[in-house]
Protein backbone atom coordinates (compact mmCIF):
# COMPACT_ATOMS: atom_id res chain seq x y z
CA UNK A 1 0.00 0.00 0.00
CA UNK A 2 1.01 3.70 -0.30
CA UNK A 3 2.84 5.33 2.13
CA UNK A 4 0.97 6.86 5.20
CA UNK A 5 1.04 10.45 5.68
CA UNK A 6 2.00 11.81 9.30
CA UNK A 7 -1.49 12.44 10.14
CA UNK A 8 -3.08 9.69 8.83
CA UNK A 9 -0.80 7.11 11.06
CA UNK A 10 -2.07 9.80 13.93
CA UNK A 11 -5.46 8.94 13.33
CA UNK A 12 -4.79 5.21 13.04
CA UNK A 13 -3.06 5.73 16.37
CA UNK A 14 -6.08 7.48 17.99
CA UNK A 15 -8.64 5.05 16.18
CA UNK A 16 -6.52 2.05 17.87
CA UNK A 17 -6.49 3.61 21.39
CA UNK A 18 -10.29 4.51 20.83
CA UNK A 19 -11.32 1.09 22.75
CA UNK A 20 -9.41 1.35 26.13
CA UNK A 21 -10.74 2.96 29.11
CA UNK A 22 -9.35 6.61 29.31
CA UNK A 23 -6.82 5.76 31.95
CA UNK A 24 -5.37 2.63 30.02
CA UNK A 25 -5.40 5.43 26.63
CA UNK A 26 -3.78 7.81 28.54
CA UNK A 27 -0.81 5.50 29.41
CA UNK A 28 -0.70 3.51 26.25
CA UNK A 29 -0.37 6.61 23.88
CA UNK A 30 2.69 7.45 25.51
CA UNK A 31 4.40 4.36 23.89
CA UNK A 32 3.20 5.17 19.93
CA UNK A 33 4.38 7.79 18.04
CA UNK A 34 4.94 8.90 14.88
CA UNK A 35 8.69 8.84 13.12
CA UNK A 36 9.53 12.48 13.00
CA UNK A 37 12.76 12.81 11.69
CA UNK A 38 13.10 16.45 12.80
CA UNK A 39 13.66 14.75 16.18
CA UNK A 40 16.61 15.27 17.79
CA UNK A 41 15.78 12.81 20.84
CA UNK A 42 12.99 10.51 21.10
CA UNK A 43 12.51 11.76 25.01
CA UNK A 44 9.90 14.00 24.06
CA UNK A 45 7.60 12.31 22.18
CA UNK A 46 7.68 8.21 23.38
CA UNK A 47 8.00 6.59 26.94
CA UNK A 48 9.86 3.43 26.76
CA UNK A 49 11.10 0.80 29.51
CA UNK A 50 8.16 0.97 32.11
CA UNK A 51 6.04 -1.61 33.50
CA UNK A 52 3.96 -3.19 30.76
CA UNK A 53 0.07 -2.15 31.34
CA UNK A 54 -1.93 -4.64 33.66
CA UNK A 55 -4.75 -6.27 31.89
CA UNK A 56 -2.96 -6.64 28.28
CA UNK A 57 -0.63 -8.79 27.00
CA UNK A 58 2.21 -8.20 26.61
CA UNK A 59 5.20 -9.92 25.11
CA UNK A 60 8.41 -9.19 27.60
CA UNK A 61 10.07 -12.05 29.24
CA UNK A 62 11.74 -11.25 32.79
CA UNK A 63 14.87 -10.60 34.37
CA UNK A 64 15.72 -14.01 34.49
CA UNK A 65 15.25 -14.48 30.59
CA UNK A 66 17.59 -11.08 30.08
CA UNK A 67 20.42 -12.64 32.03
CA UNK A 68 20.06 -16.74 31.93
CA UNK A 69 19.29 -16.77 28.52
CA UNK A 70 20.79 -13.66 26.51
CA UNK A 71 23.45 -12.92 28.45
CA UNK A 72 24.87 -16.01 29.81
CA UNK A 73 23.61 -18.53 28.49
CA UNK A 74 25.73 -18.82 25.32
CA UNK A 75 28.48 -18.33 27.06
CA UNK A 76 29.48 -22.15 26.34
CA UNK A 77 32.09 -23.78 28.54
CA UNK A 78 30.51 -22.73 31.47
CA UNK A 79 27.07 -24.90 33.13
CA UNK A 80 24.64 -21.91 34.22
CA UNK A 81 22.93 -23.69 37.58
CA UNK A 82 18.74 -22.18 37.20
CA UNK A 83 18.97 -21.93 41.04
CA UNK A 84 14.90 -22.35 41.97
CA UNK A 85 11.81 -24.49 40.87
CA UNK A 86 12.36 -26.54 37.78
CA UNK A 87 10.05 -24.38 35.48
CA UNK A 88 12.14 -21.43 34.58
CA UNK A 89 15.16 -23.91 34.58
CA UNK A 90 12.85 -26.02 32.10
CA UNK A 91 11.87 -23.51 29.60
CA UNK A 92 15.61 -21.93 29.37
CA UNK A 93 16.68 -25.43 27.51
CA UNK A 94 18.14 -23.97 24.39
CA UNK A 95 14.96 -22.66 23.56
CA UNK A 96 17.39 -19.78 21.64
CA UNK A 97 19.49 -20.88 19.14
CA UNK A 98 22.80 -19.59 20.40
CA UNK A 99 25.17 -22.03 18.25
CA UNK A 100 28.30 -23.51 19.89
CA UNK A 101 31.45 -25.08 18.43
CA UNK A 102 32.38 -28.15 20.61
CA UNK A 103 31.31 -31.33 22.31
CA UNK A 104 28.35 -31.52 24.71
CA UNK A 105 29.59 -32.55 27.98
CA UNK A 106 33.00 -31.97 27.33
CA UNK A 107 33.97 -28.54 26.33
CA UNK A 108 30.23 -26.71 25.99
CA UNK A 109 27.31 -27.48 28.41
CA UNK A 110 25.46 -24.94 26.06
CA UNK A 111 22.30 -27.14 25.48
CA UNK A 112 22.84 -29.17 29.22
CA UNK A 113 19.87 -27.83 31.11
CA UNK A 114 20.74 -27.87 35.12
CA UNK A 115 18.21 -26.72 37.82
CA UNK A 116 17.88 -27.05 41.74
CA UNK A 117 14.24 -27.90 41.44
CA UNK A 118 13.07 -25.88 44.31
CA UNK A 119 10.76 -27.78 46.64
CA UNK A 120 8.63 -26.38 49.42
CA UNK A 121 10.99 -27.40 51.80
CA UNK A 122 14.30 -25.44 50.21
CA UNK A 123 11.79 -21.84 50.35
CA UNK A 124 11.70 -23.15 54.31
CA UNK A 125 14.89 -24.08 55.35
CA UNK A 126 17.07 -22.51 52.62
CA UNK A 127 18.47 -23.59 49.22
CA UNK A 128 22.01 -22.73 49.91
CA UNK A 129 22.82 -26.62 50.97
CA UNK A 130 21.85 -28.09 48.08
CA UNK A 131 23.64 -25.53 45.67
CA UNK A 132 26.71 -26.52 47.51
CA UNK A 133 25.99 -30.06 47.32
CA UNK A 134 25.01 -29.71 43.32
CA UNK A 135 28.09 -27.54 42.70
CA UNK A 136 29.91 -31.02 43.78
CA UNK A 137 27.84 -33.16 42.10
CA UNK A 138 28.19 -31.16 39.04
CA UNK A 139 32.05 -31.22 39.61
CA UNK A 140 31.67 -35.20 39.23
CA UNK A 141 29.23 -35.05 36.72
CA UNK A 142 31.38 -32.71 34.34
CA UNK A 143 34.73 -32.46 35.48
CA UNK A 144 35.61 -30.44 32.48
CA UNK A 145 33.68 -27.25 32.99
CA UNK A 146 35.75 -24.48 33.53
CA UNK A 147 33.11 -22.55 36.13
CA UNK A 148 29.47 -22.17 36.92
CA UNK A 149 27.12 -19.64 37.00
CA UNK A 150 24.17 -19.47 39.49
CA UNK A 151 21.05 -17.80 38.36
CA UNK A 152 18.38 -16.89 40.59
CA UNK A 153 14.58 -17.33 40.02
CA UNK A 154 12.24 -15.16 42.05
CA UNK A 155 12.65 -17.34 45.07
CA UNK A 156 15.52 -17.27 45.71
CA UNK A 157 15.39 -13.33 46.54
CA UNK A 158 12.35 -13.72 48.26
CA UNK A 159 13.69 -15.99 50.63
CA UNK A 160 16.97 -14.01 50.59
CA UNK A 161 19.26 -16.96 50.25
CA UNK A 162 23.36 -16.07 50.36
CA UNK A 163 24.04 -17.22 46.86
CA UNK A 164 27.43 -15.06 46.79
CA UNK A 165 28.72 -16.81 49.81
CA UNK A 166 28.29 -19.65 48.48
CA UNK A 167 29.87 -18.73 45.28
CA UNK A 168 33.00 -17.21 47.14
CA UNK A 169 33.30 -20.78 49.16
CA UNK A 170 32.46 -23.09 46.33
CA UNK A 171 34.72 -21.12 44.43
CA UNK A 172 37.84 -21.23 46.71
CA UNK A 173 37.24 -25.08 47.15
CA UNK A 174 36.83 -25.91 43.58
CA UNK A 175 39.19 -23.64 41.89
CA UNK A 176 36.73 -22.42 39.37
CA UNK A 177 34.81 -19.01 38.95
CA UNK A 178 31.76 -19.14 40.20
CA UNK A 179 29.66 -16.05 39.24
CA UNK A 180 26.42 -15.71 41.38
CA UNK A 181 23.75 -13.80 39.26
CA UNK A 182 20.97 -11.63 40.83
CA UNK A 183 18.35 -11.86 38.02
CA UNK A 184 15.16 -12.75 39.81
CA UNK A 185 12.45 -12.76 37.70
CA UNK A 186 10.37 -9.94 39.43
CA UNK A 187 13.27 -7.19 38.72
CA UNK A 188 12.51 -4.74 36.24
CA UNK A 189 10.16 -4.31 34.17
CA UNK A 190 11.15 -6.79 31.65
CA UNK A 191 14.07 -8.79 30.77
CA UNK A 192 16.19 -5.78 29.74
CA UNK A 193 17.18 -5.27 33.93
CA UNK A 194 18.26 -8.85 33.50
CA UNK A 195 20.52 -8.04 30.46
CA UNK A 196 22.19 -4.89 33.07
CA UNK A 197 22.14 -7.45 36.00
CA UNK A 198 24.36 -10.33 33.85
CA UNK A 199 26.17 -7.37 32.67
CA UNK A 200 27.44 -6.38 36.25
CA UNK A 201 27.75 -9.83 37.29
CA UNK A 202 30.80 -9.87 34.78
CA UNK A 203 32.20 -6.63 35.66
CA UNK A 204 32.36 -8.05 39.44
CA UNK A 205 33.00 -11.69 39.19
CA UNK A 206 34.78 -12.26 35.73
CA UNK A 207 36.53 -9.27 34.11
CA UNK A 208 38.75 -8.03 37.86
CA UNK A 209 40.24 -12.00 38.02
CA UNK A 210 43.10 -11.29 36.13
CA UNK A 211 43.31 -7.45 37.09
CA UNK A 212 47.03 -7.01 37.54
CA UNK A 213 48.05 -10.06 36.63
CA UNK A 214 50.74 -10.10 33.71
CA UNK A 215 49.62 -13.14 32.24
CA UNK A 216 52.09 -13.23 29.16
CA UNK A 217 48.99 -13.08 26.50
CA UNK A 218 50.42 -11.26 23.72
CA UNK A 219 48.24 -8.30 22.15
CA UNK A 220 48.91 -6.51 19.08
CA UNK A 221 47.75 -3.57 17.99
CA UNK A 222 44.57 -4.54 15.74
CA UNK A 223 42.96 -6.66 18.72
CA UNK A 224 39.33 -6.05 18.92
CA UNK A 225 36.32 -8.03 21.23
CA UNK A 226 33.29 -8.54 19.32
CA UNK A 227 30.59 -7.72 22.30
CA UNK A 228 26.73 -8.82 22.56
CA UNK A 229 26.88 -10.93 19.41
CA UNK A 230 24.62 -14.04 20.40
CA UNK A 231 25.54 -16.17 17.59
CA UNK A 232 21.60 -16.68 17.13
CA UNK A 233 21.75 -19.20 13.78
CA UNK A 234 25.50 -18.81 13.43
CA UNK A 235 25.30 -15.22 13.30
CA UNK A 236 28.31 -14.38 14.80
CA UNK A 237 30.92 -16.32 12.61
CA UNK A 238 30.11 -14.59 9.07
CA UNK A 239 30.77 -11.59 11.26
CA UNK A 240 34.11 -12.50 12.59
CA UNK A 241 35.24 -13.91 9.33
CA UNK A 242 34.78 -10.44 7.68
CA UNK A 243 36.38 -8.65 10.83
CA UNK A 244 39.09 -10.88 10.72
CA UNK A 245 39.54 -10.71 6.73
CA UNK A 246 40.03 -7.09 7.07
CA UNK A 247 42.98 -7.76 9.07
CA UNK A 248 41.84 -7.59 12.64
CA UNK A 249 42.56 -10.43 15.28
CA UNK A 250 39.56 -10.69 17.53
CA UNK A 251 40.65 -12.30 20.74
CA UNK A 252 36.96 -12.55 22.35
CA UNK A 253 33.80 -13.15 21.22
CA UNK A 254 31.42 -13.32 23.69
CA UNK A 255 29.05 -13.93 24.58
CA UNK A 256 27.59 -16.03 21.27
CA UNK A 257 30.02 -19.14 21.38
CA UNK A 258 32.24 -17.81 23.73
CA UNK A 259 34.12 -19.11 26.09
CA UNK A 260 34.94 -17.94 29.99
CA UNK A 261 38.71 -17.25 29.34
CA UNK A 262 37.27 -15.24 26.30
CA UNK A 263 35.63 -12.81 28.48
CA UNK A 264 38.28 -12.62 31.03
CA UNK A 265 40.52 -11.17 28.39
CA UNK A 266 37.88 -9.11 27.07
CA UNK A 267 40.24 -6.21 28.85
CA UNK A 268 43.00 -7.09 26.76
CA UNK A 269 41.34 -5.31 23.32
CA UNK A 270 42.08 -2.27 21.68
CA UNK A 271 38.10 -1.87 20.62
CA UNK A 272 35.20 -3.14 22.04
CA UNK A 273 32.86 -3.47 18.91
CA UNK A 274 29.35 -4.03 19.99
CA UNK A 275 26.54 -5.29 18.24
CA UNK A 276 23.56 -5.46 20.63
CA UNK A 277 23.84 -1.93 22.31
CA UNK A 278 20.61 -2.77 24.53
CA UNK A 279 22.01 -5.78 25.96
CA UNK A 280 25.77 -5.10 26.87
CA UNK A 281 26.61 -1.41 26.91
CA UNK A 282 26.55 -1.62 30.79
CA UNK A 283 29.77 -3.64 29.98
CA UNK A 284 31.50 -1.48 27.03
CA UNK A 285 31.03 1.37 29.36
CA UNK A 286 32.56 -0.28 32.11
CA UNK A 287 35.47 -1.50 29.95
CA UNK A 288 36.06 2.03 28.79
CA UNK A 289 35.86 3.89 31.98
CA UNK A 290 38.02 1.01 33.91
CA UNK A 291 40.38 -0.28 30.89
CA UNK A 292 40.31 2.86 28.46
CA UNK A 293 39.04 0.57 25.94
CA UNK A 294 36.77 2.55 23.32
CA UNK A 295 33.45 0.99 22.05
CA UNK A 296 31.70 1.61 19.12
CA UNK A 297 28.20 0.03 17.51
CA UNK A 298 28.22 -1.47 14.72
CA UNK A 299 26.07 -3.36 12.18
CA UNK A 300 26.28 -5.95 9.94
CA UNK A 301 23.04 -6.47 8.41
CA UNK A 302 22.41 -5.86 4.61
CA UNK A 303 26.09 -4.94 2.35
CA UNK A 304 25.23 -1.19 2.55
CA UNK A 305 25.25 -1.08 6.72
CA UNK A 306 28.25 -3.61 6.43
CA UNK A 307 30.09 -0.83 4.20
CA UNK A 308 29.40 1.98 6.51
CA UNK A 309 30.30 -0.37 9.28
CA UNK A 310 33.25 -2.35 8.47
CA UNK A 311 34.50 1.41 7.53
CA UNK A 312 33.93 3.45 10.46
CA UNK A 313 35.77 0.60 12.06
CA UNK A 314 38.94 0.78 10.04
CA UNK A 315 38.56 5.22 11.01
CA UNK A 316 39.84 3.57 13.95
CA UNK A 317 42.77 1.94 12.94
CA UNK A 318 45.51 2.72 10.22
CA UNK A 319 46.15 1.93 6.70
CA UNK A 320 46.68 -1.58 6.99
CA UNK A 321 43.07 -1.98 8.25
CA UNK A 322 41.47 0.59 5.69
CA UNK A 323 42.94 -1.15 3.19
CA UNK A 324 41.69 -4.58 4.50
CA UNK A 325 38.11 -3.07 4.05
CA UNK A 326 38.41 -1.38 0.77
CA UNK A 327 39.54 -5.60 -0.24
CA UNK A 328 36.89 -7.03 1.37
CA UNK A 329 34.31 -4.74 -0.01
CA UNK A 330 35.66 -4.98 -3.68
CA UNK A 331 35.91 -9.35 -3.10
CA UNK A 332 32.52 -9.48 -2.25
CA UNK A 333 30.81 -7.04 -4.35
CA UNK A 334 29.49 -9.32 -6.99
CA UNK A 335 28.56 -11.65 -4.33
CA UNK A 336 25.75 -9.54 -3.06
CA UNK A 337 25.23 -8.22 -5.98
CA UNK A 338 23.93 -11.11 -7.32
CA UNK A 339 22.16 -11.72 -4.20
CA UNK A 340 20.20 -8.21 -5.11
CA UNK A 341 19.78 -9.08 -8.58
CA UNK A 342 18.09 -12.44 -7.93
CA UNK A 343 16.05 -11.48 -5.26
CA UNK A 344 15.32 -7.39 -5.25
CA UNK A 345 12.83 -7.79 -8.87
CA UNK A 346 10.65 -10.00 -6.24
CA UNK A 347 10.51 -7.99 -3.24
CA UNK A 348 10.95 -4.55 -4.83
CA UNK A 349 8.35 -1.99 -3.17
CA UNK A 350 6.85 -4.59 -0.53
CA UNK A 351 6.58 -3.28 2.56
CA UNK A 352 7.52 -5.25 6.39
CA UNK A 353 6.52 -4.27 9.91
CA UNK A 354 8.37 -5.28 12.89
CA UNK A 355 8.43 -6.16 16.65
CA UNK A 356 11.49 -7.59 17.65
CA UNK A 357 13.45 -7.75 20.75
CA UNK A 358 16.13 -4.94 21.74
CA UNK A 359 18.52 -3.96 18.23
CA UNK A 360 16.49 -5.68 15.38
CA UNK A 361 14.23 -3.84 14.63
CA UNK A 362 16.54 -0.93 13.77
CA UNK A 363 19.35 -3.07 12.57
CA UNK A 364 17.81 -5.53 10.26
CA UNK A 365 16.00 -2.12 8.32
CA UNK A 366 19.13 -1.66 6.11
CA UNK A 367 19.01 -5.50 4.51
CA UNK A 368 15.23 -4.69 4.08
CA UNK A 369 16.13 -1.66 2.10
CA UNK A 370 19.02 -3.33 0.27
CA UNK A 371 16.00 -5.83 -1.26
CA UNK A 372 14.22 -2.79 -2.02
CA UNK A 373 11.56 -3.12 0.93
CA UNK A 374 10.18 -0.63 3.23
CA UNK A 375 10.00 -0.97 7.12
CA UNK A 376 6.67 0.53 7.82
CA UNK A 377 6.30 0.23 11.54
CA UNK A 378 9.08 -0.96 13.85
CA UNK A 379 9.23 -1.67 17.91
CA UNK A 380 10.89 -3.25 20.73
CA UNK A 381 9.79 -5.45 23.59
CA UNK A 382 12.19 -3.35 26.08
CA UNK A 383 14.14 -1.23 24.32
CA UNK A 384 14.72 2.01 26.57
CA UNK A 385 15.13 5.87 25.03
CA UNK A 386 18.22 5.28 23.97
CA UNK A 387 17.24 2.48 21.01
CA UNK A 388 14.54 5.08 20.20
CA UNK A 389 16.67 7.53 19.40
CA UNK A 390 18.89 5.67 17.01
CA UNK A 391 15.68 4.28 15.84
CA UNK A 392 14.27 7.43 14.70
CA UNK A 393 17.61 8.47 12.02
CA UNK A 394 16.52 4.36 10.38
CA UNK A 395 13.61 4.81 9.66
CA UNK A 396 11.12 6.51 7.09
CA UNK A 397 9.60 9.67 7.90
CA UNK A 398 6.06 9.28 9.50
CA UNK A 399 6.13 5.75 9.56
CA UNK A 400 4.85 4.17 13.02
CA UNK A 401 6.81 2.44 16.03
CA UNK A 402 5.57 1.45 18.98
CA UNK A 403 6.94 0.22 22.30
CA UNK A 404 5.77 -2.58 24.05
CA UNK A 405 3.06 -2.69 21.87
CA UNK A 406 -0.11 -5.16 23.13
CA UNK A 407 -1.24 -7.99 21.36
CA UNK A 408 -4.41 -6.26 20.20
CA UNK A 409 -2.63 -3.17 19.26
CA UNK A 410 -0.42 -5.07 17.13
CA UNK A 411 -3.44 -6.75 15.61
CA UNK A 412 -5.05 -3.65 14.89
CA UNK A 413 -2.42 -1.91 13.40
CA UNK A 414 -1.51 -4.70 11.05
CA UNK A 415 -5.21 -4.82 9.88
CA UNK A 416 -4.63 -1.40 9.26
CA UNK A 417 -1.47 -0.94 7.94
CA UNK A 418 -1.59 -4.19 5.72
CA UNK A 419 2.26 -4.70 5.44
CA UNK A 420 3.50 -7.42 3.45
CA UNK A 421 5.36 -9.11 5.90
CA UNK A 422 5.64 -9.31 9.68
CA UNK A 423 8.93 -9.72 11.28
CA UNK A 424 8.49 -10.97 15.13
CA UNK A 425 8.50 -13.43 17.64
CA UNK A 426 6.83 -16.80 18.29
CA UNK A 427 3.76 -15.77 20.27
CA UNK A 428 2.68 -13.40 16.91
CA UNK A 429 3.75 -16.29 14.70
CA UNK A 430 0.97 -18.62 14.20
CA UNK A 431 -1.58 -15.57 15.44
CA UNK A 432 -0.50 -13.69 11.99
CA UNK A 433 -0.10 -16.71 10.17
CA UNK A 434 -3.61 -17.42 10.49
CA UNK A 435 -4.76 -13.85 9.44
CA UNK A 436 -3.50 -14.84 5.75
CA UNK A 437 0.30 -12.41 6.38
CA UNK A 438 3.53 -13.74 5.57
CA UNK A 439 5.35 -14.04 8.72
CA UNK A 440 9.05 -14.67 9.71
CA UNK A 441 10.10 -15.29 13.22
CA UNK A 442 13.24 -12.70 13.36
CA UNK A 443 14.11 -13.48 17.21
CA UNK A 444 15.65 -17.29 16.15
CA UNK A 445 15.49 -15.83 12.47
CA UNK A 446 12.92 -18.99 12.21
CA UNK A 447 15.31 -21.66 12.29
CA UNK A 448 17.54 -20.25 9.61
CA UNK A 449 20.11 -17.64 9.50
CA UNK A 450 22.54 -16.71 9.99
CA UNK A 451 21.88 -13.20 8.60
CA UNK A 452 25.12 -11.52 9.65
CA UNK A 453 27.69 -10.75 7.33
CA UNK A 454 27.44 -11.21 3.38
CA UNK A 455 27.06 -14.92 3.78
CA UNK A 456 24.28 -14.07 5.89
CA UNK A 457 22.54 -11.59 3.60
CA UNK A 458 21.83 -14.04 1.04
CA UNK A 459 20.26 -16.78 2.99
CA UNK A 460 18.32 -13.48 4.49
CA UNK A 461 17.59 -12.43 1.19
CA UNK A 462 16.21 -16.13 0.17
CA UNK A 463 14.21 -16.77 3.22
CA UNK A 464 12.41 -13.29 2.89
CA UNK A 465 11.65 -14.30 -0.86
CA UNK A 466 10.08 -17.94 0.37
CA UNK A 467 8.12 -16.29 2.71
CA UNK A 468 6.77 -13.53 0.62
CA UNK A 469 6.12 -15.32 -2.58
CA UNK A 470 5.19 -18.65 -0.77
CA UNK A 471 1.72 -19.59 -2.89
CA UNK A 472 0.46 -20.69 0.37
CA UNK A 473 -1.20 -17.38 0.96
CA UNK A 474 -3.50 -17.35 -1.71
CA UNK A 475 -5.15 -20.31 -0.13
CA UNK A 476 -5.55 -19.01 3.36
CA UNK A 477 -9.14 -17.73 2.76
CA UNK A 478 -11.40 -20.58 2.51
CA UNK A 479 -12.82 -21.27 -0.96
CA UNK A 480 -16.37 -20.05 0.09
CA UNK A 481 -15.49 -16.51 1.61
CA UNK A 482 -13.42 -16.13 -1.27
CA UNK A 483 -14.95 -13.35 -4.39
CA UNK A 484 -17.00 -15.33 -6.88
CA UNK A 485 -14.70 -15.74 -9.40
CA UNK A 486 -15.98 -15.73 -12.84
CA UNK A 487 -16.92 -19.61 -13.82
CA UNK A 488 -13.68 -20.81 -16.10
CA UNK A 489 -14.83 -24.71 -16.21
CA UNK A 490 -16.55 -25.78 -19.38
CA UNK A 491 -19.43 -28.00 -18.06
CA UNK B 1 22.02 12.36 43.62
CA UNK B 2 22.27 10.80 40.68
CA UNK B 3 25.93 8.68 39.88
CA UNK B 4 27.10 9.99 36.43
CA UNK B 5 29.00 8.31 33.72
CA UNK B 6 31.10 11.41 31.81
CA UNK B 7 32.65 10.03 28.69
CA UNK B 8 33.83 11.69 25.46
CA UNK B 9 31.48 10.73 21.93
CA UNK B 10 33.04 10.50 18.68
CA UNK B 11 32.87 14.52 18.16
CA UNK B 12 35.06 14.62 21.10
CA UNK B 13 32.24 16.35 22.99
CA UNK B 14 31.34 15.26 27.18
CA UNK B 15 28.56 12.57 26.89
CA UNK B 16 26.26 12.68 30.46
CA UNK B 17 25.28 9.16 30.92
CA UNK B 18 22.34 7.95 33.54
CA UNK B 19 22.09 4.54 33.44
CA UNK B 20 19.16 4.09 35.91
CA UNK B 21 17.07 6.78 34.18
CA UNK B 22 18.35 6.23 30.24
CA UNK B 23 19.38 9.64 30.18
CA UNK B 24 22.11 10.39 27.60
CA UNK B 25 22.78 13.92 26.75
CA UNK B 26 25.91 16.27 25.52
CA UNK B 27 27.20 18.41 28.28
CA UNK B 28 26.54 21.90 26.64
CA UNK B 29 28.40 24.09 29.25
CA UNK B 30 30.34 23.41 32.54
CA UNK B 31 30.62 26.39 35.12
CA UNK B 32 34.31 25.65 35.88
CA UNK B 33 36.65 23.83 32.74
CA UNK B 34 40.06 25.07 33.16
CA UNK B 35 43.17 23.10 33.58
CA UNK B 36 43.18 23.12 37.31
CA UNK B 37 39.87 22.55 38.08
CA UNK B 38 36.48 20.90 36.34
CA UNK B 39 32.68 20.71 37.47
CA UNK B 40 30.76 23.29 38.96
CA UNK B 41 27.00 24.04 37.38
CA UNK B 42 26.71 21.41 33.99
CA UNK B 43 24.07 21.84 31.62
CA UNK B 44 22.86 19.49 29.39
CA UNK B 45 21.78 19.45 25.43
CA UNK B 46 18.04 19.30 26.45
CA UNK B 47 18.35 22.64 29.41
CA UNK B 48 18.66 20.26 32.72
CA UNK B 49 21.23 21.65 34.93
CA UNK B 50 23.20 19.27 37.23
CA UNK B 51 25.96 20.78 40.08
CA UNK B 52 28.82 18.78 41.13
CA UNK B 53 31.74 20.38 43.16
CA UNK B 54 34.36 21.41 41.28
CA UNK B 55 37.10 18.61 40.92
CA UNK B 56 40.94 19.81 41.24
CA UNK B 57 42.61 18.39 39.16
CA UNK B 58 40.06 17.58 36.38
CA UNK B 59 39.43 14.32 36.12
CA UNK B 60 40.42 11.83 33.49
CA UNK B 61 37.20 11.33 31.25
CA UNK B 62 35.51 8.83 30.84
CA UNK B 63 34.83 8.32 34.83
CA UNK B 64 31.78 8.28 36.76
CA UNK B 65 31.05 11.15 39.35
CA UNK B 66 28.10 11.61 41.61
CA UNK B 67 25.86 15.18 40.84
CA UNK B 68 23.38 17.07 42.25
CA UNK B 69 20.18 18.10 40.35
CA UNK B 70 19.31 21.66 40.50
CA UNK B 71 15.31 22.28 39.92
Amino acid sequence: MAAMTREETQNLIAEVLAVYPEKAKKDRAKHLMVNDHSLESAKKCITSNRKALPGVMTIRGCAYAGSRGVCWGPVKDVVHISHGPVGCGMYSTMGRRHYANGTTGADIFTTINVTSDFQERDIVFGGDKKLKAMIDELEKLFPLAKGYTIQSECPIGLIGDDIESVAKVKSAEIGKTIVPVRCEGFRGVSQSLGHHIANDSIRDWVLPTRDGKDDGFETTPYDVNILADYNIGGDIWPSRMLLEEIGLRVIAQTPGDGTLMEMEKLPKAKLNLLHCYRSMNYIARHMEEKYGTPWMEYNLFGPTKIEQSLRAIAERFDDRIKDGVERVLAKYKPQWQAVVDKYRPRLEGKTVMLYVGGLRPRHIIGAYEDLGMKVVGTGYEFAHNDDYDRTIKEMGDATLIYDDVTAYELDEFVKKINPDLIGSGIKEKYQFQKMGFPFRQMHSWDYSGPYHGYDGFAIFARDMDMTLNNPCWTEIKAPWLRPAQPETQAA
Amino acid sequence: MPSVMVRRNDEGKLLFYVAKKDLEEVIASVEHDTADAWGGEVTLGDGETFYIDPISPPPAFPTTLRFKRID
